[in-house]
């Protein structure tokens, strides 16, 4: 195998910078300066971070099952919604109530990921793989159509956590503003990944999971359920995609179908960095959210969404074997 | 080979069917029509919409249950032919087509062709690459590619000072279709136009999987690697029948317009792709009947709920929907995955273990 094929990264990396760079460059056509890109890099980095959360959880998903779960936006859109239930109808909130609140919706996804699995996907675990990817299709369309006629289809608001108001505090950094909900966002994911990294290194369950990933056959014969690890892995996305959806909740105003646009852009940062990957996961986000950032900025306002799905579709036909290439193949048996 | 005359028999029994509804619509002066006997839930626009969603459902099971290659964004193929239509029709102005041209009979027909052909021929150009992708990543790719056409669409083929597809608000006031100086229409007369074309389609999928091309499809499907080693050009097959797949639904987004006489992007977004997989699911993937079956068995479907449900349950009309849609797709995937009218043999959903380790190929 020639070198270069061996580091994928800096083929994907260059691409970014020079893209980048021509965005930077289109954006002097609306007399952009330093102060601008700045803030569209925080931006930027604000959504990276979410999108890096539901990436994670396409990651864990894929590796220990060899699905991608289509579903995984739904439960970016539960998060918030069920936060809001919970939080109930009273004025003043408080913060012991809103992280009640949201630890509960936490966990009420996490549930819905292991039944998900169980219902939807355990049953046809021999089914062809056209027939699962179909099968999480369905589960998005039912959670968005129960989403609807639980909620509606008007934007909700969550309080921001700093404030526990619908105004957020801020601070200017130079001409940059920083918003604290920013800064949750950015903490929630170090503490996301930090956890994750706790789980996957020193515990046996974590262990087990990634036995799962290289080889579940022989994970199997090791004695590792791989059935239970793979529901852990559903309820291990579904929490994941619902604290990316409670924490950015305050910033986009939740609606039933956030979720297509931020499971899709998850989906877009997961594939950026390998499918299997987490550190790739996380670098791709990163990337795919400051970049998309700058793309609105310089084009239509309605182009905005475009971003990211014209740059999933170059970069599946860059690489038409699929990301996780070599290291997947080895990894399923 | 199969019997083509047995297929033959089912093809004017089809038109037997099609024309016995056309005719009990036909009967409303002497109170036999067709909502009347069903109880208010059959008319003939179910019909005509039926009609066209078989153009595209045939398409669509040939890629999706003879080819095996899973495509999440057919209805942007769809809009592309309802738009072509529509603004050509109703913009030509605009876009300095004379009035001489843009208001003769045959126009509209010639823009339907046309559309159907340079969908295609796009459908083609992308198959050829994006059809090497595989399973998640093929899915992932239409899916994407519905989605960017649909905001294309939304936000006027990003030419705003144009106005060409009208944003959120589409095109509206497009023109009926004439033959010389007769209308088609009323509705019963578009019925037959449409129903023509549909069994049009049904016929050709049907000759089509007996062919060549269908054993090669079929072939791809069960085994890609070992079809390409007896020297089947998978990659150009399977782009032929994409490119296939896209005209048959230009084709009918095209009637569609002609139909509604109006268009609006929602119509082609994210969900009704996935509406047009549960119909094809539904019906049977496997067979080129399941298209018809499917789209009337969903129609018919959707407008109980919409009628009826309605009467149950307070408030809810149109909402529920797509639950049940989705619990529709899972449900007929795991218990029923022969659909309607499909074949088991057709070895789409139920292979033995080897078979479907060969099926998923190298990549993921």
């Amino acid at each position: 195998m020639a070198p270069w094929r061996a580091r994928p990264g800096w083929g994907l990396g260059g691409a970014a910078v020079l893209l980048a760079a021509a965005l930077v460059l289109a954006g002097r056509r609306h007399g952009f300066g330093v102060p601008d890109y700045a803030q569209f890099v925080v931006d930027g980095l604000q959504a990276g971070a979410i999108y890096a959360l539901v990436a994670l959880g396409f990651v864990v998903v894929y590796r220990v099952t060899g699905v991608i779960n289509f579903a995984q936006g739904a439960f970016v859109m539960l998060g918030p919604m069920l936060t809001i239930t919970f939080l109930g109808a009273s004025t003043t909130v408080s913060a012991p109530r809103l992280a009640a609140s949201a630890l509960a919706a936490v966990a009420a996804t996490g549930a819905l990921g292991v039944v998900v699995y169980r219902l939807a996907l355990h049953p046809a675990r021999g089914a062809l793989l056209l027939t699962k990817i179909m099968i999480t299709v369905g589960v998005y369309l039912v959670l968005q159509g129960t989403a609807l006629l639980a909620w509606g289809p008007r934007p909700y608001v969550l309080p921001a956590f700093a404030t526990l108001e619908m105004r957020d505090r801020s601070v200017l950094v130079g001409d940059v503003l920083i918003r604290a909900q920013s800064l949750w966002i950015w903490g929630t994911t170090a503490a996301c990944l930090a956890l994750l990294a706790l789980f996957f290194e020193r515990t046996l369950t974590g262990k087990a999971m990634r036995a799962c990933a290289v080889n579940r056959l022989a994970a199997q014969l090791a004695g590792i359920r791989v059935d239970t690890m793979a529901t852990l892995a559903f309820g291990l996305a579904a929490v994941l995609g619902a604290v990316a959806g409670i924490v950015v909740g305050p910033v986009t105003r939740p609606t039933f179908d956030m979720g297509l646009e931020v499971g899709l852009k998850g989906f877009v940062a997961a594939i950026m960095g390998g499918l299997v990957r987490f550190q790739g996961a996380i670098a791709g986000a990163l990337i795919l959210g400051v970049l998309e950032t700058l793309w609105a900025g310089v084009t239509l306002a309605g182009f905005k969404d475009l971003f990211a799905f014209v740059v999933l579709v170059v970069l599946l036909l860059a690489r038409p074997h699929g990301f996780a290439g070599a290291e997947a193949e080895a990894e399923r048996p | 080979m199969r019997d083509t005359r047995g297929r033959s028999r089912g093809l004017v029994a089809a038109a037997a069917v099609v024309v016995a509804l056309g005719w009990l619509e036909a009967a409303r002066p002497w109170g036999l029509s067709l909502p009347r006997l069903t109880g208010g839930l059959v008319h003939l626009d179910l019909l005509i919409r039926a009609g066209i969603f078989t153009i595209v459902l045939v398409g669509l099971n040939l890629l999706m249950g003879y080819a095996g290659q899973v495509s999440l964004g057919q209805a942007a193929f769809y809009g592309m032919g309802a738009f072509f239509s529509a603004i050509l029709t109703v913009r030509a102005p605009v876009l300095g087509i004379p009035p001489t041209v843009a208001s003769t009979w045959w126009w509209p027909w010639l823009l339907m062709a046309v559309g159907t052909v340079l969908v295609g021929g796009f459908a083609y150009a992308i198959g050829l690459v994006i059809l090497r992708l595989r399973g998640h990543y093929l899915a992932m790719a239409t899916l994407g590619l519905g989605i960017v056409v649909y905001i294309v669409l939304r936000e006027n083929l990003g030419l705003p000072h144009l106005n060409l597809t009208g944003g959120f608000d589409g095109v509206f006031g497009i023109p009926r279709l004439r033959v010389g100086p007769w209308m088609v229409w009323p509705a019963a007369r578009y019925y037959f136009l449409v129903w023509a074309v549909a069994l049009g389609a049904v016929a050709l999928g049907l000759n089509l999987i007996d062919s060549r091309v269908g054993r090669a499809l079929r072939a791809i499907h069960g085994a890609e690697g070992a079809a390409e080693c007896l020297g089947i050009a998978a990659h150009r097959y399977k782009a032929q029948v994409f490119a296939l797949s896209a005209g048959l639904a230009s084709l009918a987004g095209s009637l569609y317009a002609h139909f509604q006489a109006a268009v609006v992007p929602a119509t082609f977004g994210f969900v009704p792709s996935l509406e047009l997989v549960v119909m094809s699911a539904v019906g049977g993937m496997t067979s080129i009947w399941g298209a018809p079956a499917g789209a009337m068995a969903v129609l018919l479907m959707s407008e109980v709920l919409r009628t009826r449900i309605r009467h149950v349950i307070p408030g809810v009309a149109g909402e529920i929907e797509a639950v049940v849609f989705g619990l529709l797709l899972v449900g007929v995937l795991l218990f029923w995955p022969s659909g309607l009218v499909g074949r088991r043999a057709g070895n789409a959903t139920a292979l033995p273990p080897a078979g479907r380790r060969a099926a998923e190929g190298a990549a993921p």
